[in-house]
């Protein structure tokens, strides 16, 4: 075995030294890479699978970070022996990395085309070389008008596109190894698609190996040949993508494939006799010329989820908002109970507010981080002091604490003390501290990993049966929706294009769009995965 | 860009006419110059002369009308003290600030830029704690206390520059030297704490993974990021600056605006006065309109 493999990865050990105390973020890892191959490292947040990259691209600083044992060996040399110069010079000529959000990875204030030539001229490139070669790259990642565009700046492209700069600039000097941390998880899942494919076509023209780390099982059957599980810094699982899948050993590896959203009933339309509780006619939103929001129509029934789903730009966000009036519509109506939330004043909004609450999607940014969890939940009782005496919040706080799966000893601490997925059931406490009948959840378990997002959903399920509670769901993944919603609502720039019980949109979708929606997401299973594959490649060639 | 400009001129025109409003009118409360500029026992017929010559006599509201319409000729009127014209005077000093700002911001903005980073770079690092330690002990020191401690020190004690005065390049190293300390300490810190953050940020990352050279990534992806908020401070210091250094200036008894202003204003030389705030004004005005190019020069998202 020794000194076969293209990189490898032995007994790596790495501690954050941090003021809270020594973090082992990872322990006694190994893998191996070869050429040509892709392997996959898949695990939840915190389970330190991006850390073993990070070492092997010089990216770990040291403090806080300390290497505390292990080799990485690359083409048979230990890099972590190698001087800081003879690193360098591997990053991005021969071991290149693109990562999870590719704006921010950017730099802001430099044209898209120096970024992609500084890897090569920082190489030995020289520049007018450079510069052609960048030509090359960008038509070959698919870049439109890549020849104005070279001189573009991050900022004027697409999520995707940007993502396609990223590789384009990883690829510039054909590395032999590309590592790619979550690459896709910020992109839309027809995008997400492509970004894939591309990626696959370039590993099979330049034959590198591909290491991808992620957290989505579908990614991983979609490309990986094998996959590594990690938790808590440790390797629990390797093997082929398909014998993970099918024949997991580990408990954390069987209850993480438990967790896929997508497997479960759907659920039946609720009956259509029952007098909605929202109902929203023809609303528009426009910005200027852009029309964000294109006389949308929908109603919401009692205890009913109805899902907004569509990709970044296809505003239901924008509809979210509109209905909270945090933006203001331009024209159309949304009926609560006859009354229209659209151009009600301030004061019967201000009533109106209890009935309609909201939860967001990053409960980091959306909880105040210097308030305790008493005061952020008790809050509402401030702004709404009629509801409660104030001798009682202590008291429905702890209750409503109990609802979400909490204790009464969290009320005293702070956000930053919570793990993501308690983060968003304090911001579930929060909304439901004023008994609303509507929840307008935006992208409200997109943030969360798949074990805590299945906990998150049945809590809001849990609800809804207890208090009998409306959702309208704003979301992105399509599984998730499956899973939980009653009534499905396609968007696409701005306009509803399918609506419909959850079995119909996603048995028969009517709708090409929707079609290719549902096909581009990708399944956990590589084999079902393989099948989809082998048909969107069909279509595309037909 | 050209909207904006033209926006920013009318903007900055409406503020000037309010401050010559503003500053005609409290300088006439001040008191009557002819206490000051004629002798204790000169007659009353001889005040009454002064003030005749001068137009003290007329209602304000006249005064104003006649001072305005000097004004639109660009005609700020005599200096009372000296015999020449107000504007002549203000020009005059305001070159000699004018060279004393541009040179120290100069040595102010590139060493601190240089220090500021590479402290950055290494948080923590030896460099970084000296750097650190120094530019707060600048940025807190009473430029008085320094001007005067380095005559006595430099001038008088080792006479290796001259104490005080214009004429050779040694004139200008004490003034410059005490005007860079605090501005320094100021900005270094600045940039320091910009870098960090900069430092931090996922495209330096990004950098790093394409194997960038460390100069390149701190001077050339850290540090155009890193500017925004440094210029924003350096506008600031630099408007203090051309505002005449008052204090440094009567210290080492240099021809500038802060010096001829606080002059004037302790001789009630109106005029004077007037046609110093006036042209201040403009310069710091056409100051922060560079500063918001040099903004949209830095980061191709802000547009005007």
């Amino acid at each position: 075995m020794t000194g076969d493999h293209l990189l490898e990865v032995r007994n790596l050990s790495v501690d954050f030294h941090t003021a809270g105390g020594t973090v082992h973020a990872v322990r006694n890892v190994n893998w191996h890479l070869g050429r040509g191959e892709t392997l996959a490292i898949l695990g939840e947040s915190g389970s330190g699978k991006s850390v073993s990259a990070s070492a092997i691209m010089n990216l770990i600083d040291c403090p806080p970070g300390e290497i505390v044992s292990g080799e990485i060996l690359f083409e048979g040399r230990d890099v972590l022996k190698m001087s800081q110069e003879e690193r360098r010079d591997l990053n991005g000529r021969r071991i290149a990395m693109i990562f999870q959000d590719p704006l921010s990875h950017l730099n802001p204030v430099y044209t898209v085309g120096f970024q992609i030539a500084e890897v090569m001229t920082t190489h030995g490139t020289r520049k007018a070389e450079a510069r052609a070669r960048v030509l090359d790259l960008l038509e070959r990642v698919g870049i439109p008008e890549f020849e104005t565009k070279i001189d573009a700046y991050p900022h004027q492209f697409s999520g995707g596109q940007r993502q396609r700069l990223m590789i384009a600039m990883a690829l510039a000097l054909k590395p032999d190894i590309l590592i790619a941390d979550e690459p896709t998880t910020a992109l839309d899942v027809t995008v997400q698609a492509q970004v894939l494919e591309l990626l696959e076509e370039l590993q099979q023209e330049t034959g590198m190996g591909m290491l991808l780390i992620t957290h989505d099982l579908g990614v991983v059957a979609e490309t990986a040949d094998r996959v590594v599980v990690m938790n808590s810094g440790e390797i629990v699982e390797a093997g082929t993508a398909r014998d993970v899948y099918h024949a997991p050993s580990h408990p954390y590896t069987k209850k993480l494939i438990g967790a896929v959203p997508g497997a479960g009933e759907m659920a039946e339309p609720l009956d259509t006799g029952i007098k909605p509780v929202l109902e929203v006619n023809r609303l528009s939103k426009h910005y200027g010329n852009f029309v964000a929001l294109d006389k949308v129509s929908l109603t919401v029934l009692p205890g009913e989820t109805v899902a907004v789903v569509g990709e970044s730009g296809s505003g239901k966000s924008t509809l979210a908002k509109t209905l909270l009036r945090l933006e203001e519509a331009t024209a159309g109506e949304a009926l609560w109970e006859g009354r229209d939330l659209v151009t009600m004043g301030q004061p019967e909004l201000f009533d109106l507010r209890r009935d309609i609450q909201m939860v967001f999607q990053d409960p980091t940014q959306s909880l105040n981080p210097r308030m305790s969890v008493h005061d952020i939940v008790a809050e509402a009782f401030v702004i709404h002091p009629q509801i409660l005496p104030k001798s009682q919040w202590r008291d429905r706080v702890r209750e409503l604490l109990a609802h979400v799966g909490l204790e009464a000893a969290h009320m005293s601490r702070y956000p930053h003390q919570f793990s993501g997925g308690q983060r968003q059931r304090i911001a579930i406490a929060r909304a439901l501290a004023l008994e609303p009948r509507l929840i307008i959840c935006d992208e409200a378990v997109s943030a969360l990993d798949v074990s805590i997002q299945a906990q998150v959903m049945g809590l809001l399920a849990d609800l809804q049966k207890e208090f009998g509670l409306s959702y309208l769901f704003i979301a992105h993944d399509l599984p998730v929706v499956r899973d939980f919603a009653h009534r499905v609502i396609v968007m696409k720039n701005g306009k509803i294009v399918e609506q419909g019980p959850v079995a119909q949109i996603f048995d028969a979708p009517r709708e090409d769009y929707t079609r290719n929606l549902i096909a581009a997401g990708l399944h956990p299973d590589p084999d079902i995965q393989a099948g989809r594959r082998a048909a969107r490649l069909e279509l595309q060639g037909a | 860009m050209k909207s904006f400009l033209q926006k920013r001129a009318v903007a900055s025109a409406i503020s000037l006419a309010g401050l010559i409003v503003l500053v005609f009118f409290l300088s006439r409360l001040t008191g009557d110059p002819t206490t000051l500029y004629l002798p204790v026992d000169a007659s009353l017929e001889s005040r009454e002369q002064f003030r005749e010559l001068h137009g003290l006599n007329d209602p304000l509201i006249v005064q104003f009308g006649s001072y305005l319409s000097d004004l639109a000729r660009l005609d700020f009127g005599d200096s009372i003290r000296r015999s020449e014209p107000a504007l002549d005077a203000v020009l005059r000093a305001f070159v000699w600030t004018l060279q004393l700002a541009v040179i120290t911001m100069s040595l102010v903005t590139v060493m601190a830029i240089i220090v500021g980073s590479l402290a950055a770079f290494h948080v923590g690092g030896v460099f970084d704690r000296i750097a650190t330690f120094f530019s707060l002990i600048g940025a807190s020191a009473p430029d008085f206390w320094i001007a005067i401690v380095a005559i006595v020190l430099f001038s008088v004690n080792l006479g290796w520059v001259p104490t005080s005065g214009t004429g050779t390049v040694w004139h200008w190293v004490l003034p410059v030297a005490v005007l860079f300390i605090r501005p320094f300490g100021l900005i270094l810190q600045v940039v320091r704490g910009s870098m960090i953050t900069v430092l931090s940020s996922a495209y330096v990352k990004t950098a790093r993974a394409k194997g960038v050279r460390n100069r390149a990534i701190i001077f050339v992806h850290g540090l155009r990021n890193a500017m925004l908020p440094v210029i924003t401070v350096i506008g600031d210091q630099a408007a203090a600056l051309l505002n005449g250094a008052v204090v440094v200036e009567t210290v080492f008894g240099f021809p500038g605006v802060g010096k001829l202003m606080i002059d004037s204003i302790l001789q009630r030389d109106f005029t004077v006065v007037l046609a110093a705030i006036f042209v201040t004004a403009v310069a710091i005005f056409i100051m922060n309109i560079i500063i918001d190019i040099i903004y949209a020069v830095l980061d191709p998202r802000i547009r005007y």
